[in-house]
């Protein structure tokens, strides 16, 4: 449940290496459903319950990595609403025709202070989830297919200034402070969870000296027997595990990292808990921060910090 | 299939290879160590090694980490290439701590 005027996280445009082993993987192995191709080479995929025609989009680069994010608004109204709060915030904006993205409306874009370009938009078309809207089923057979999460949930971006980002996204966007990381000093925050609704998170940020990158993009199931089943069809299929299975201790999320044939990272994540917007943020220190990220192991793995596209 | 000798001269470890499997993945399976390991698919850039002898074949990887220059002169991610024969590398990726304040 959105809590203000931008929804949810509703897309995220990613580079890969080689397109058709890509959109194998997203399609095959993910369990995505493949919704469009524009003349710009992109793939489209939504996950099977996401209503709006796309989620995930992909390109063939001659480097991977994230090009941009965009996060759904509630009205056409909201959405230049927002462009003149961050113009009069100090945030230069762009706007981007619609249909430059499949079935997508205009864009308002511009570049967080860690170096991501971040959009806004109000309109996608309602392709929906496969079912009729007057009496569906619980699932269909898309919900078997592959890993198949319900939807993209949020993702992890790496990059310096996240107080700048942050702050953007609180005094501007709307977003509340969920839970941090705090470093040595007591002052300066590590990383960063932020959310516009009721999850535990919709974006969070790792301070990190490259601005622009990419940790991960995170897809939800609805079990914890579901995060195991994606653990086996990763073994089936070879993908990448960075870790996991196992559960972190920031948003209390259960969860499996790994790679798409790329090295793009995702998650598949079940669970957090819910949060509202009047709450305290949760504080971790640097004395416990292995266990915050990583609850079981209680240590940070060597790629945390390091490995990002 | 065929095996090859994969030497790691910075430690002067070795290990057995298919052709099948990339140099990272050879290490890893049978647990061995000494090249970085991080996201296995060729974008991260953590397991970056100069081969210094032997051949092999190659996948897309990474231009932020590897430009045309490097691969031709054998810098390349070992989670991007198999043996085609004995190959003696040395490390260049490391493992940077990127803990910024």
């Amino acid at each position: 449940m959105a809590m203000n005027g931008v929804l949810r996280p509703g897309h995220v445009a990613l580079r890969v290496l080689d397109l058709e082993e890509s959109i194998h993987f997203y399609k095959n192995v993910l369990g995505l459903v493949e919704t469009g191709r524009d003349a710009q080479g992109r793939v489209y995929f939504k996950a099977w319950d996401e209503r709006d025609h796309n989620s995930v989009l992909i390109r063939q680069a001659d480097r991977a990595g994230l090009d941009f994010v965009g996060f759904k608004v509630d009205s056409v109204a909201t959405l230049a609403k927002l462009e003149q709060d961050l113009n009069a915030y100090g945030v230069a904006t762009a706007r981007i025709a619609a249909g430059e993205m499949l079935e997508t409306g205009e864009r308002v874009r511009f570049t967080l202070p860690t170096g991501h370009e971040f959009e806004l938009y109000a309109e996608k078309s309602d392709v929906g989830n496969g079912q009729a809207y007057v009496n569906p089923e619980a699932w269909i057979p898309a919900a078997e297919n592959g890993i198949a999460p319900i939807r993209l949930d949020h993702m992890l971006l790496y990059g310096p200034d996240i107080e700048k980002a942050q702050a953007i996204l609180q005094d501007v966007l709307g977003f509340y402070l969920v839970e941090h990381i705090v470093l040595e000093d007591g002052q300066t925050d590590l990383a960063i969870w932020l959310s516009t609704s009721i999850k535990a998170h919709d974006i969070a940020f790792v301070r990190h000296p490259e601005p622009g990158k990419l940790h991960h993009v995170s897809f939800l199931l609805d079990s914890w027997e579901k995060v195991l089943r994606a653990a086996d069809l990763m073994s089936i299929n070879r993908v990448s595990i960075d870790i996991g299975p196992t559960r972190h201790g920031v948003t209390r999320g259960t969860t499996i990292y790994a790679f798409d044939p790329s090295g793009n990272r995702f998650e598949t994540f079940c669970g957090g808990y819910q949060s509202y917007p009047d709450w305290k943020p949760i504080t971790w220190t640097m004395e416990d921060v292995g266990r915050g990220v990583f609850y079981h192991d209680r240590k940070l793995n060597e790629t945390f910090l390091t490995v990002v596209t | 299939m065929a095996l090859f000798t994969v030497t790691i001269t910075d430690s002067g470890e070795s290990y057995r290879c298919s052709s099948s499997q990339t140099v990272l993945a050879g290490m890893e399976n049978l647990g061995r160590r000494g090249i970085p390991v991080g996201c296995r698919g060729g974008g991260c850039g953590v397991c970056r090694i100069e081969v210094l002898s032997g051949s092999y074949t190659s996948r897309a990887m990474s231009r932020e980490h590897v430009s045309e220059a490097d691969q031709a002169a054998g810098r390349v991610l070992a989670c991007r290439i198999y043996p085609t024969s004995d190959l003696q590398l040395r490390v260049l990726g490391l493992m940077k701590k990127k803990l910024c304040a």
